[in-house]
């Protein structure tokens, strides 16, 4: 301890800062802490680049016609919208709850509206980050993509609201070690039965059309209709998307526990 | 009239078939710095975070600053320092306080208060990574970062050394002397005695005493020694004025009451020297407020 005392003014002066900027404060914390994560980078960037590469390169999978890497690089964007919305979301707010953290943030003037809007900032930044370097490896494969950029867009938006809502209702209701381990398993399953890699078509006709219902295979399926094929605007995709967003979010509103 | 900073009326708090709060009631005056007394159970920590809004009260009133605990306008307003945990692991310090501090919008510098509490050299350490003095240190810090009228502290001091204890009670009275109001739960009855200007005991969920810390003790004083366990004090009374008291509590320890003036202590020593006993450790003090603390809740571990 420093006996120096720092003259402090410690009048009462209270307020709270406008919103925007602590929706920016607490997205800057939420990136950083997500950046600093060993265990969410492997997941974020470093598994989705290596099966990007790895499955592009060596002729592992039979992608059933057209070339491995226009086939894998919608699936692997899909892959990180999954790994960042839903697995890294999930564990992270899931700890933050068990250490208390959204309890103290909760006794600052950042409302819980806000909280939520910075998360949500916060993993689409990190998702912008990841579609770069996905894109850009992608490039160097030799990817040429086809389609509306706003198609796109409209996808990834989509399954990102989808798979925030997963993960945050699993993050609201389990115990954080069953939020780990459960938002992990699910991140594997998806990765192998949701058309990241292995195409649907691989399944038998009874699975695939269970299967094809799931978020990530309504992700990579619409992707690869609007970069591979070209379409406008898949709306089956989008659709299934859209039920799974409002279902899963509407549970959140009704169950997250915020101790 | 201005509100009162905390007002609690007939506050019942339950979990399960249990009673946590039993019908509370007490005042926390603006600008003064209120102590809540009790034991482990007694209901401090519930009482507390209904205040802080983190819990429903199943009964009773709760105005904070003349609102409803979960006002939104309250967070910007009270500071809050949970008793344990609420930062993640992985933040720095330093960070942490400034990510707080940037949800104000007149915050106290952060580096200045680290400096205050000592924590400048650990600004970039992981909160994980530090004791726990550092880490009660940093919540301090964060309930203040904001300068709120108000500020609840949930055992601040609980598990610091004595360095960093003083350094707490410093700012808790640099708080005061700046306006702020102080709710904070302890079990340390020489903290309660040399912060608080109001101090209320509570146990099993009711008020049983309060006042301030010298109401509280009382005026009355009392003599004190040690000797030979078992000694006859009847003949000791009966040369005493009526009014006074003797009792060997514990065993060995003896205590006088009543007009603890020259007269009795006087009357006192002759009887020591008319019996043939050496009184150690005599002394004349006033009841402490551990005295009330176990006189009113009870002497039995919980």
């Amino acid at each position: 301890m420093t006996a120096a005392a720092t003259p402090l003014d410690l009048t009462p002066a209270p307020g709270a800062a406008p919103f925007p900027r602590m929706v920016a404060a607490q997205a800057g914390a939420e990136i950083r802490a997500t950046l600093r994560n060993g265990e969410q980078l492997l997941l974020t960037l470093i598994i989705p680049i290596l099966l990007l590469v790895g499955f592009s390169l060596a002729p592992l999978v039979d992608v059933g016609g057209g070339r491995r890497v226009d086939f894998l690089v919608p699936g692997v964007l899909a892959l990180a919208v999954m790994s960042t919305a839903f697995t890294g979301q999930a564990i992270a707010t899931g700890f933050e709850r068990r250490y208390g953290v959204l309890k103290r943030l909760g006794a600052t003037p950042l409302s819980r509206a806000g909280l939520m809007l910075a998360k949500t900032a916060a993993v689409v930044a990190v998702e912008a980050l990841q579609a770069v370097v996905v894109v850009c490896v992608g490039l160097a494969l030799g990817w040429r993509p086809h389609g509306s950029f706003l198609a796109v867009a409209l996808l990834l938006l989509l399954g990102t609201a989808a798979f925030s809502g997963l993960g945050l209702l699993m993050a609201g209701t389990l115990r954080a070690e069953a939020t780990l381990a459960g938002a992990n398993l699910v991140y594997l399953v998806l990765l192998g039965a949701g058309g990241v890699i292995f195409p649907l078509t691989k399944f038998p006709a009874g699975a695939r059309q269970v299967l094809e219902v799931l978020p990530i295979s309504a992700l990579t399926g619409g992707l690869r209709a609007v970069l591979v094929e070209g379409a406008a605007v898949p709306l089956m995709p989008l659709a299934v998307l859209a039920a799974w967003a409002v279902l899963s979010l509407g549970l959140v509103s009704r169950t997250f526990r915020w101790e | 009239m201005e509100s009162p900073a905390v007002e609690i009326l007939d506050l019942v708090k339950r979990y399960g078939g249990a009673t946590a709060v039993d019908g509370l009631t007490f005042r926390a005056e603006r600008g003064e710095v209120t102590a809540v007394l009790g034991p482990n159970g007694a209901g401090k920590t519930s009482t507390v975070e209904i205040c802080e809004g983190f819990r429903k009260a199943d009964g009773g009133v709760v105005r904070v600053l003349g609102l409803p605990p979960d006002a939104p306008e309250l967070r910007a307003r009270v500071g809050v320092m949970l008793q344990a945990g609420g930062v993640p692991p992985a933040a720095r310090c330093g960070e942490w306080l400034r990510l707080v501090s940037r949800f104000y919008a007149r915050p106290l510098d952060p580096e200045a208060l680290l400096g205050r509490l000592g924590l400048t050299e650990h600004a970039r350490t992981p909160y994980r990574r530090m004791s726990g003095g550092q880490q009660q240190r940093l919540s301090l810090a964060a309930a203040v970062v904001g300068r709120p009228e108000l500020v609840f502290l949930d055992e601040p001091t609980a598990g610091l050394d004595p360095q960093a204890r003083h350094a707490c009670w410093d700012l808790v009275a640099e708080l005061r002397a700046a306006g702020v109001s102080v709710v904070l739960t302890t079990h340390h009855m020489e903290e309660a005695e040399r912060l608080a200007d109001h101090v209320v005991i509570i146990d099993r969920g009711k008020v049983v005493a309060e006042g301030t810390p010298a109401t509280l003790t009382g005026a009355e004083r009392q003599l004190r020694f040690r000797a030979r366990p078992g000694l006859g004090l009847e003949e000791l009374l009966n040369a005493l004025p009526s009014g006074s008291a003797a009792k060997e509590s514990p065993s060995g320890h003896y205590i006088i009451e009543g007009q603890v003036g020259p007269e009795l202590l006087a009357t006192v020593t002759a009887w020591c020297a008319a019996e043939g006993v050496m009184a150690d450790d005599l002394r004349i003090e006033r009841r402490t407020l551990e005295d009330v603390f176990l006189e009113l809740t009870g002497r039995e571990l919980r």
